[in-house]
């Protein structure tokens, strides 16, 4: 199956980016599930949680407090005002 | 004669200290040069795909915003000027701020009215010193600055840019910084930020790369909303970056040029010290040889 390239970037930094099977982030309008081959979209995120299923089946786990996301290609870019991990990144 | 001797000691002696505190100067700049680098090239990637994105919106969609449009019903323009907070940098503020004065001479000549932001307590003070008012001013920081004070900078001055013609509002947004080229060359620039003209990139996107047919969402107005204040705190911050690694910069190399003079001060004292006690010594001589063919004849 085709990955996603994802990349998280804040203000000041890369936080992390990798290849995912499944990226899913707190959009405008509801929650917005992207895996490979969605179509571009460019979309605000508002405060929440954002997961990111890696290649490996690692569940990665974000709060996220405003950006936007482009889809572009399997191009993943998540652009966040605020961020900070999940506490509780054990639980799936 | 013991005189000229003792004053070149001083002088001696005052130079070396000072040759230490130029010394620590430069060292403190190239230690935390590569800092100011790494966090310049840390940015890139968020500035990169919010240009990214705005770009995209802008080919695709006929919207027009605020941030987008001339005004015309003001003649006041911003004009933020980014310099630093201390001196030995050389010429660094001054030409900063030499810069920002003939593009205030250029606005003004065009019919504008100025108002100034300034950022750096050396061109606050410049300013303070010839009181010329300020409309926003902002120091501390400006070797390493960080996301809270850019932020706060951007939200000012989008403010003024939105606010109405009769409380303050203005039409333009220049900025004045220093871009950091290398580690030889720095260079004083002006950039119109803002009506905005969007720029694809630090990186161009091969030119047959087309940009994708984005789905917006909720709506375009609402995504460009959101983007367009993040694209100018972006760019806003990505130049203090580069003005603070400039800065260092600037600030290494003219205090490496100070250590240098100094050492050249201290080997022209040296030698004139010495010589000024050959001379004393020359004359004791003469005296006491005088004196003994004065009693021997």
């Amino acid at each position: 199956m085709a990955d996603l390239e994802v990349d998280l970037v804040a203000a000041d930094g890369k936080i992390w980016s990798g290849r995912a099977r499944l990226v899913s982030a707190p959009a405008a309008d509801g929650e917005i599930g992207i895996l490979a081959g969605h179509a571009p979209v460019l979309t605000i995120l508002r405060c929440g949680e954002l997961r990111v299923k890696t290649s490996e089946g690692e569940a990665l786990r974000w709060m996220v407090d405003g950006g936007f996301l482009s889809v572009d290609s399997d191009q993943v870019t998540v652009v966040v005002d605020s961020v900070e991990a999940a506490t509780d990144t054990a639980a799936h | 004669m013991a005189g000229a001797q003792r004053v070149y000691k001083q002088r001696i002696k005052s130079t070396q200290a000072l040759k230490k505190v130029f010394r620590a100067q430069e060292l403190i700049a190239a230690s935390r040069i590569g800092r100011a680098r790494d966090r310049m090239h840390q940015a890139t990637p968020a500035s990169r795909a919010i240009t990214h994105a705005v770009s995209a919106l802008a080919t695709h969609s006929t919207v027009s915003h605020p941030l987008l449009s001339q005004r015309s019903d003001t003649n006041r323009v911003a004009v933020l000027l980014v310099a630093s907070d201390r001196g030995m940098a050389g010429a660094y503020s001054a030409s900063a701020i030499r810069e920002a004065e003939r593009l205030v001479e250029r606005l003004k000549a065009t019919g504008k009215e100025v108002a100034l932001y300034v950022f750096g307590r050396r061109a606050v003070s410049y300013y303070s010193f010839r009181r010329r008012p300020l409309a926003g001013q902002w120091t501390g920081g400006s070797d390493a600055p960080d996301v809270e004070v850019a932020d706060e900078i951007a939200s000012v001055l989008l403010e003024a840019f939105q606010a109405p013609a009769d409380e303050g509002g203005v039409g333009e947004l220049h900025v004045v910084y220093t871009q950091f080229v290398n580690m030889v060359t720095q260079r004083p620039r002006v950039i119109r930020m803002l009506p905005l003209e969007v720029v694809e990139g630090v990186a161009p996107v091969g030119s047959n790369d087309v940009l994708p047919l984005y789905e917006f969402e909720p709506s375009p107005e609402a995504v460009l909303d959101a983007l367009l204040p993040r694209y100018v705190r972006s760019r806003i911050y990505s130049c203090m970056l580069q003005a603070a690694a400039s800065e260092l910069a600037a600030r290494q190399r003219a205090m490496h040029t100070a250590t240098d003079n100094a050492e050249d001060l201290i080997r022209l004292y040296t030698r004139l010290a010495n010589q000024a006690r050959q001379s004393e010594i020359t004359q004791e001589i003469s005296e006491i040889v005088s004196g003994a063919d004065a009693l021997a004849s």
